[in-house]
């Protein structure tokens, strides 16, 4: 008889435990002193809403963290807009000349060092002579997460039966009818796990915001790593926890998303 | 006015009629007019001037090998291949120019492509709805077409909560209720199982009767499309090797090809040696010298093949006793019977024949009793008449 894969063993139990506790321990840690009354993030001083109410009462940190939903959002908006096109051309569009080097193209900020993106971004600005601010960081986050936009859509959008778009046109709908009737309400929910992922990921980038940024307009990410050079304080802790549960709660809607968008698609795949 | 019952015998009637013999359309002028079509993709050529006339009320099946091109074909009256050269006429309009959406012509597709994001009623409704009709004449209209198809009570539900047969009738319906002046079928029933597909093809001939609509339908499945269609065209290699009915195409093949395609057939190459009082005579190197009824003139020495299907070729004990026998038994070729695979209704013998070559015989097992039967290694005469052969030119 063949041994079962996945059956549940005293060994198979410790792995999972101790790969849990790697990934998670320090956030659980982090989250728990985030409740911690004392000025020493080392030592537990007992449960408090103490560094919360500090957060909201710091100017500075407020407005670095209003900055980074402002960016998150815009340059996720803009992105999930360029991408959901980038992913259409690609899959939907006719074969054109150097169809290769553009889908290429749209992948190099998934693998480039973001140090190198972050470099040459803000020599073109500086070439430009663009005033570094909110706009700045906005535009090279679009071209961080534009990417993955165009990877989750183009994902969906391929596994969508194009007999589903002829069948519209056959049914009255111009091309573009048939798209936005048809392809765009099965595929929104990618598009809107994209968005989210996009969201994500500009909301916690340091590297790239921090050579794209001016005086005045640091993110959350920023205004915490400068912080923390002066030394740890528990309203960071207390920041952070903030960040985590709105990554969490984004992260599984985004799951959701893709996955309630996978379930409607299977009628879809050819029989 | 005389009472309901005439009327409703005369309906039954005309149903009875209609199933068991497709109605042959009455009016003569083409609807569709298909001159000279080609379409390459790259080198390859899928539809190779290939010219056709379908007339108004006809169901037109498209019959070929995968490949063939006859989907490439429905895909161009469709509008979702333009043709390389050639003119599709459409009620006497050229409607290459025409796109798609604007064609009076509608499309059952292969796997259905029902939208999964809405429901039944909706999917229905959907090709009204662009045409700008009225909501309340949406409604009357999709209330008639899940009627037409037995959908009733499913309206609500989405394509992924529907069966198989279900689907179908969904896709057919959705495409009917623009009420078209073509509905093309690509491969309609492809995906059901037997016998939901055998009811199916009642379905769609009485449908199509009922609504004296063009079908245009592309199978694989020439049984499919011998039942459901009052001609059939048949292809291969992007070209239409023969339009016939489907009577016709099975009696009276016009090529090797066909003949081979459409049922099963028994082939003798030979040569032409005399031909006499419609009777020609040809010498094959498998059979000896077969005697077929023939109006065609054919010159000494043509090299043709001789076709005869299977039913046709009957089986006599070898012996004194069946030499006297019928004056029609011309051609008799002695052999062993080799193989014997029993089909319930019928029952298929190979026999070897003494040059070697296989022929087939398939007999209808009229009795329960097994009085009839030859068994492996029986010496038998395999006979057919002179009017049970088809001459083919090679």
């Amino acid at each position: 008889m063949a041994r079962r894969i996945g059956r549940i063993s005293p060994f198979n139990i410790t792995a999972l435990a101790l790969g849990l506790a790697f990934l998670y321990l320090p956030i659980v840690i982090l989250v728990i002193y985030s409740f911690n009354a004392s000025r020493l993030v080392t030592v537990w001083g007992g449960w408090s809403l103490r560094w919360y109410h500090e957060f909201f009462n710091d100017r500075a940190m407020l407005d670095a963290a209003w900055m980074s939903l402002r960016v998150a959002a815009v340059s996720a908006t803009i992105a999930t807009l360029l991408g959901t096109l980038a992913a259409v051309g690609l899959v939907r569009g006719e074969r054109f000349r150097g169809r290769t080097l553009f889908s290429g193209m749209l992948y190099a900020p998934l693998v480039m060092p973001e140090v190198i993106s972050g470099l040459s971004l803000l020599l073109l600005f500086v070439a430009l002579n663009a005033e570094r601010g909110f706009w700045t960081v906005t535009i090279a986050h679009t071209t961080l997460t534009m990417c993955f936009v165009t990877v989750v859509v183009q994902s969906r959008l391929a596994s969508l039966d194009r007999s589903l778009e002829e069948a519209a046109m056959d049914l009255g709908c111009d091309p573009v009818q048939a798209f936005v009737r048809v392809t765009l309400p099965l595929i929104l929910p990618a598009i809107a796990a994209g968005w989210m992922l996009a969201f994500t990921l500009s909301l916690d980038d340091v590297v790239i915001a921090s050579f794209t940024t001016g005086p005045g307009s640091a993110t959350l990410p920023i205004r915490i790593y400068s912080e923390v050079r002066l030394g740890v304080k528990p309203e960071i802790n207390a920041i952070c926890t903030m960040v985590i549960a709105l990554i969490a709660v984004l992260i599984v809607i985004a799951s959701l998303a893709s996955k309630l968008s996978s379930s409607q698609g299977e009628t879809a795949a050819p029989l | 006015m005389s009472g309901q019952s005439p009327e409703i015998d005369t309906a039954k009637i005309n149903t009875a009629v209609a199933q068991a013999t497709p109605m042959a359309p009455a009016d003569d002028t083409p609807l569709l007019r298909i001159e000279g079509v080609s379409k390459k993709f790259g080198s390859f050529r899928a539809v190779d001037r290939l010219s056709l006339d379908i007339k108004a009320g006809e169901f037109f099946a498209l019959l070929g090998p995968s490949g063939c091109g006859k989907t490439t074909l429905l895909r161009m009256l469709a509008g979702f291949e333009t043709p390389d050269e050639g003119r599709v006429l459409l009620g006497g309009r050229d409607i290459a120019p025409v796109l798609p959406h604007e064609r009076p012509v509608n499309m059952m597709f292969q796997n259905y492509a029902l939208f999964p994001h809405l429901s039944v009623r909706d999917n229905i409704a959907f090709g009204l709805k662009r045409a700008g009709m009225a909501r309340a004449a949406i409604d009357t209209r999709v209330g008639e077409m899940v009627a037409l198809v037995k959908l009733d009570g499913l309206e609500k539900r989405r394509p992924d909560q529907l069966s198989g047969g279900q689907k179908q009738r969904v896709a057919l319906a959705r495409s009917l209720a623009r009420r078209p002046k073509v509905l093309l079928l690509d491969e309609p029933l492809a995906a059901l199982d037997k016998k939901l597909r055998e009811s199916t093809q009642l379905e769609l001939m009485e449908l199509q009767r009922r609504l004296g609509m063009t079908f245009i339908v592309v199978t694989h499945d020439q049984e499919e499309a011998m039942t459901m269609a009052n001609r059939i065209g048949v292809m291969d290699a992007g070209r239409l090797e023969q339009v016939a009915t489907p009577r016709d195409l099975y009696e009276a093949p016009a090529s090797r090809w066909v003949a081979e395609f459409v049922g099963d057939v028994n082939l003798f190459d030979g040569e032409v040696t005399s031909h006499a009082h419609h009777r020609l005579t040809i010498a094959t190197g498998d059979a000896g010298n077969i005697v077929v009824a023939e109006h065609r003139q054919m010159a000494t020495g043509t090299a043709v093949s001789v076709a005869i299907r299977p039913e046709k070729v009957k089986l006599w004990h070898q012996g004194p006793a069946s030499d006297a026998g019928n004056p029609q038994a011309v051609n008799r070729l002695a052999g062993v019977v080799a193989d014997v695979s029993y089909l319930g209704g019928s029952t298929v013998y190979k026999v070897k024949l003494d040059s070697g070559a296989v022929v087939r015989s398939s007999m209808a097992n009229t009795t329960r009793l097994d009085i009839h039967s030859y068994g492996v290694g029986q010496r038998v005469v395999a006979w057919f008449t002179p009017d049970d052969g088809v001459v083919l030119e090679r």
